[in-house]
């Protein structure tokens, strides 16, 4: 009986630990390299634009394994708009960001009413975006710059709010709001752990055993802590881990806790059903996709200001990256199941897997194969063990 | 005396965790009909697919000695090729193909990667006569109705030799006049030699058409009837298939009082949305008082279900026209919410179609049609949720070992209740139940009529689609008869009878 919980907890975290054991791998094979601050400091800065968009497609592959092919695409248009805006226009960075803001959100709302309304299969109206959007961002730069990329270098204060550390300090030396946020939010997961556990027992339902909960909040609170610390030493927190923490958070609550959550779940179940239920499943769809533009949005205002520059390579197969975070994080591809943890856990293990390989100076080709591997895998192992199950 | 054809010898088969076969003995004579009963769940599936080599030789224990030999399948083309073909329940068509090429998919007519193409359309048409088709077998899967499809797939196996035809659930999804048809059309295969065995749980076509009827029970064989030697009905097959007699299969409602007309619904008229001239229902009115079961008989494409759908907030048909008054007061429905809120409940025929999210567990599919009970703001309370799950699980007696099970792995009745519950927790005034039983077993039907007339007792209006005519008879208050989308008779329960329903079928029909 024991042994089987622990093949059951084993199987139920599988990514989990594989994400552990790559990480253990790159550790040993870089000599020690992946395990400095710095290069837990890129984890971050260079992933955060999938967790972003992750979060984005997350909603529409849960709606029947729909996805979104233009959101690169759309992001290299949108850094033009952005950088053309601040810098040949002159405009704030504050108005700025709500006129991208805005234009997000008409294609967003254009997009959606494509799908939901006019019935156009997801992936065929977003592959017309996926080549429009690249063109025109691309047309745009180079009319409005002989090098075909804009910098936006000048605009600290786009930069402060998209890049860059919150209360830095220099490198090597123990930044201590850093740290002061780990242990705040050690303290937070382990409280809201116990009393969750508490209240199911007040209420008399199952909850999980006591050594179970604390062998969870020790390895939580070690992660956490570890985090902390080698952020502190790089720096301190960078800013868009606060972006991404609060985008995590929130869709979180939304796909676990939330009624319109709830009903992106069931239509990827059973569209017909969820509509005879009087859900508005249109409306649903709609969302989906008008979501997904508006955190292309945000990932385009990290990207950029991670670049310094719109050009018009940016946001290259970030499409791809989004849906490679969601599959390997055991989001269906048909819709109906998954959740945001487990797309966390399969953005951070490709953001591992790229980072190691980068430092392993592995080739930018093989790494590519190193993904596509990676990605079958996990769809192989998910329907595997789902087969076993039925 | 007949010659044995088949026999299945002490046939145990284990899942991990459930014997689903326990030392099942079935002997087939050259033929006959044999007959499979029993319950859902009893094994009848799992015994056919051990026959037909799904499951193969090594997975099971005991023997299948066909023709006189031990047989080992280890796939399902070994025991097609011996003769032994298994027409599921399931119609395994491909709609946008032909009848031809379906007729010969994976065994296509021709040399070795080049089919040919007249060999194949002349032989599907020979195939097509035999079982009485006249269609041409170029016309597509989807242009014919259910009925042919089903004799498609009685031809398909035909094509492929068979000696032994298995039949499972075949007129599951088939009106009366073609169940009745394809039935006949077994008894003339019989004589011309062929031997069957037919799984069914409409007892009253077993009765028709079986030489033998060999009952299962709980995995194992109870009793072999003997349909020649002694007078067999229904209710002998029953007290086989649930170890009792059931003296009642209808719950009886006492004690109910009509109350006001609670929807009254009057020439109404829905046109079909893809077929613009189509009229499906054809000016029809209907009223329900408090308290009452109203049964709607029709045969399948009467347009019952159209009817029920146009009505649960438009969510079928074009140009819909004609008036609905919901406690006197007329109102207009424009999508499923606002005929949720006006307190109606549609309760679908098709529970894995469009009913239930069959990936989801019990708990959400239970709260899905009434999300604002379990939440505030937008946002679940998981106690009440769960709680309200549990609740209606107890009142339904809905059997899973908690609520967090998906749905799909429930039986059919099982499934069904959760439906039920789903609708109930929408605390509907009016609720259109289409086909509530179908594909459930005697036991499971009965718990559902009691829940019918719980409802009724608590002054809610029920409206049963059904297209089984014992049970319209025996739940039903007042009958309303459709027939080719219009309202051709109605009747009160006392006295409403098989005959004077299909008289005013045949009547309406040669009204024409």
């Amino acid at each position: 009986m024991a042994n089987k919980n622990v093949v059951a907890v084993l199987k139920k975290n599988a990514m989990l630990i594989v994400l552990v054991l790559v990480f253990i791998f790159f550790t040993v094979t870089t000599g020690g390299q992946m395990f400095q601050p710095m290069n837990f400091n890129a984890l971050i800065t260079q992933n955060a634009y999938v967790f972003v968009l992750a979060s984005g497609m997350l909603m529409c592959m849960l709606t029947g394994g729909n996805i979104d092919l233009s959101c690169g695409a759309f992001v290299c248009f949108l850094g033009a708009v952005g950088s053309i805006l601040m810098m040949t226009k002159g405009l704030s960075p504050f108005l700025s960001i709500i006129l991208m803001m805005i234009v997000g959100i008409i294609y967003g709302c254009a997009l959606g009413y494509l799908i939901a309304y006019v019935n156009i299969p997801p992936w065929i109206a977003t592959l017309a975006g996926f080549l429009a959007f690249r063109g025109w961002g691309t047309a745009l730069l180079s009319a409005n710059s002989s090098t075909g990329s804009i910098s936006i270098a000048a605009q600290k204060g786009f930069l402060a709010i998209f890049s860059g550390k919150v209360f830095s300090s220099p490198v090597g030396k123990l930044n201590t709001v850093c740290m002061i946020a780990g242990v705040i939010a050690s303290v937070a997961v382990v409280f809201l752990s116990f009393r969750a556990r508490s209240i199911k027992i007040k209420k008399g339902y199952a909850a999980e055993s006591m050594a179970s909960l604390l062998i969870k909040c020790v390895l939580s609170v070690a992660a956490i802590m570890l985090f902390a610390y080698k952020l502190a030493l790089a720096g301190g927190i960078p800013t868009v881990l606060i972006w991404v923490v609060v985008i995590v958070l929130i869709y979180n609550f939304i796909t676990a806790r939330t009624t319109i959550g709830r009903y992106f779940y069931t239509i990827g179940g059973n569209k017909e059903a969820t509509r005879l239920s009087g859900v508005d499943t249109k409306k649903i769809m709609f969302l989906a996709y008008l979501n997904m533009a508006i955190l292309t949005v945000i990932a385009t205002y990290i990207v950029t200001a991670r670049f310094q520059a719109a050009n018009s390579t940016a946001g290259t197969n970030y499409e791809m990256d989004a849906i490679a975070a969601c599959v390997v994080g055991g989001v269906s591809a048909y819709g109906g199941a998954g959740n945001v943890f487990g797309m966390v856990v399969g953005a951070t293990l490709i953001g591992v897997i790229n980072l190691g390989m980068s430092l392993m100076g592995v080739d930018a080709n093989w790494q590519k194969v190193v993904k596509g591997v990676v990605l079958l895998a996990a769809v192989v192992f998910d329907i595997l063990a789902d087969k076993k199950k039925s | 005396m007949a010659k044995e054809l088949l026999r299945m010898d002490h046939i145990t088969k284990t899942f991990p965790g459930v014997k689903a076969l326990d030392n099942v003995n079935l002997t087939v004579e050259e033929g006959e009909i044999h007959a499979l009963v029993g319950e859902n769940g009893a094994g009848k599936s799992t015994l056919m697919n051990v026959l037909s080599g799904i499951y193969p030789y090594g997975t099971y224990e005991g023997d299948i000695i066909y023709n006189g030999e031990v047989c080992k399948f280890q796939k399902i083309k070994d025991s097609e090729e011996k003769g032994i073909v298994i027409i599921h329940q399931e119609l395994a068509l491909v709609p946008q193909m032909s009848i031809g090429e379906n007729m010969f998919l994976g065994n296509e007519r021709g040399k070795k990667n080049a089919i040919n193409w007249n060999e194949t359309y002349g032989e599907a048409d020979k195939y097509l006569k035999m079982v009485g088709l006249s269609e041409s077998s170029r016309v597509l899967i989807k242009d014919i109705g259910t009925g042919k499809q089903q004799l498609v797939e009685i031809a398909k196996a035909l094509a492929k030799h068979a000696k032994l035809l298995i039949l499972d659930e075949p007129t599951s999804s088939l009106n009366e006049t073609d169940s009745r048809a394809l039935l006949d059309l077994m008894l003339e295969f019989k004589k011309q030699g062929m031997t069957m065995i037919i799984i069914s749980h409409k007892l009253n076509e077993v009765v028709y058409v079986a030489d033998k009827i060999t009952v299962i029970r709980d995995g194992s064989t109870v009793e072999t009837l003997d349909c020649h030697s002694m007078e067999i009905d229904e209710s002998r097959i029953i007290r086989g298939m649930v170890g009792r007699e059931l003296t009642n299969r209808f719950p009886k409602r006492e004690g109910v009082k009509l109350g006001d007309i609670n929807m009254e619904v009057a020439n109404w008229t829905v046109y079909h949305p893809l077929y613009a001239e189509r009229k499906v229902v054809d000016n029809v009115s209907l009223n329900v008082r408090k308290g009452e079961v109203v049964g709607i008989y029709g045969l399948m494409g009467a347009g019952r279900t159209e009817l029920a759908m146009s009505i649960f907030g438009k969510s079928y048909g074009a140009d819909i026209t004609g008036t609905l008054k919901i406690n006197g007061k007329e109102i207009e429905l424009k999508d499923p919410r606002e005929a949720i809120d006006a307190k109606l409940a549609y309760v679908t025929e098709d529970r894995k179609g469009n009913g239930l999210v069959l990936s989801n567990p019990i708990r959400v599919n239970t709260s899905l049609a009434n999300m604002k009970g379990v939440s505030e703001k937008g946002i679940i309370d998981k106690d009440k949720e769960y709680a309200v799950a549990v609740e209606y699980q107890g009142k339904l007696k809905t059997k899973a070992p908690t609520v967090e099970q998906n749905v799909g792995n429930l039986s059919g009745g099982n499934q069904q209740k959760v439906l039920l519950a789903k609708w109930m927790f929408t605390d509907p005034d009016i609720l259109i139940l289409d086909e509530p039983t179908r594909g459930i077993d005697v036991g499971a039907k009965y718990e559902i009529y009691c829940i019918i007339n719980d409802l009724a007792k608590a002054g809610k209006s029920v409206i049963m689609i059904s297209s089984e005519m014992p049970e319209i008879l025996g739940m039903s208050d007042r009958i309303y008869i459709m027939n080719e989308g219009k309202f051709v008779g109605e009747l009160n329960a006392e006295e409403a009878s098989q005959e004077k329903i299909m008289a005013n079928i045949l009547q309406a029909g040669k009204g024409e």
